[in-house]
């Protein structure tokens, strides 16, 4: 029971485990070279179970992995550096780049909005659903701003991120794309800086497309929700 | 001392992005500004990428780590949607891959493209 005391209390505990845990879902990826082992769900399934099983409080938990947190916007800003390295790369495409990355946050809002109608949803779940894929600080702004619920957008917008990390390579080879640019789009449209992470693994090319749709994309969801959540 | 510079370099961008971010009236995250600052700073030589590549590198090889708290407290919000979670899940599944496989199948027809037609001025 002490020792378990010990971990809530631990100021470097939440960091370690988290990196710890990613390294693992790392190291089972090389080992077994299977596409479906993702580090970052493995690590969140190795996190939450440890958790679970020595019933370790989440919020004591996180009193540690916080600080971990705290470096996402110096990282996220750091994503400036791969932009310059392919920013030639990005000249040359940027007509490709503008309209993938712009018909991607299009696509976003007719499938919320069809979907919406489908399940009933009310102006609130609606709104709540429109940024789900952006980067959370600015998806949880819009969704403020339009009278959503936040904290359920916000788990959306992560779990969109997930899934899209996820799945990602296996969209990629059912609709044939190859192309490296076209990878990065994608998933920075689609997953924001959770995909970007996928991307940054597949190549500097794919990483800094899927920075650079963070960003173009985040802005465009902004002013295209407003416009959108007037449909229901 | 060069990791002190360079991780001086990126929280300083990472402030005036903070700053940027209280005083526009907009939903842009600091880290937006930041990226946008830092970059234009890099392609008018104000910063030199030497001058911050190490500690940048080294912050977006860590980055997937940072999501591991968020996505682990994901379990705390189960309260507020267990009632609709498979609509919920349903639109998030289906939204995802659509936009990826749009916005990707977009782009690489379009490079395809302008590709072809390259090579027929060349």
């Amino acid at each position: 029971m002490k020792t378990i005391e010990f971990l809530e209390n631990s100021v470097f505990f939440g960091v370690m485990i988290s990196f710890l845990s990613y390294g693992l879902g790392v190291f089972l990826k090389k080992k077994t070279g299977l596409a479906i082992i993702n580090p970052l769900l493995m690590a969140v399934i190795i996190v939450t179970a440890f958790l679970a099983v020595t019933k370790i409080d989440y919020q004591k938990y996180y009193a540690g992995a916080k600080y971990i947190s705290y470096l996402l916007t110096p990282a996220t800003v750091s994503l400036a550096i791969p932009l310059h390295r392919q920013f030639e790369l990005l000249k040359k495409n940027i007509r490709a780049i503008l309209c993938g990355i712009i018909s991607g946050a299009v696509t976003s809002f007719l499938c919320v909005l069809a979907m919406a109608v489908i399940f009933k949803f009310s102006h609130k779940e609606y709104v709540t659903f429109l940024p789900k894929s952006i980067t959370t600080a600015i998806g949880m702004g819009v969704s403020e701003e339009l009278g959503g619920y936040v904290a359920i957008t916000a788990a959306i917008i992560i779990i969109t991120g997930i899934f899209g990390n996820i799945i990602g390579e296996t969209v990629f080879k059912i609709f044939h794309i190859t192309e490296p640019v076209a990878k990065g789009i994608a998933l920075g449209t689609s997953s924001h800086a959770i995909g970007t992470a996928k991307a940054m693994e597949l190549g500097e090319t794919e990483g800094a497309m899927s920075s650079l749709s963070i960003v173009i994309c985040g802005l465009f969801t902004v002013i295209g929700s407003m416009i959108f959540a007037k449909f229901i | 001392m060069n990791y002190i510079k360079e991780f001086s370099i990126i929280l300083l961008f990472s402030f005036v992005g903070e700053i940027l971010n209280k005083i526009i009236p907009l939903p842009i995250p600091a880290s937006i500004y930041g990226i946008v600052l830092l970059f234009t700073a890099l392609e008018t030589k104000l910063i030199k990428l030497r001058d911050i590549e190490k500690t940048g590198q080294f912050l977006i090889d860590i980055m997937p780590v940072m999501f591991i708290p968020a996505a682990v407290g994901l379990l705390e919000s189960w309260g507020i949607v267990k009632s609709s979670i498979l609509e919920y899940l349903t639109v998030m599944a289906v939204s995802t891959v659509l936009v990826m496989a749009v916005s990707g199948i977009v782009t690489q027809l379009i490079i395809k493209k302008s590709g072809e037609k390259n090579n027929e001025n060349n």
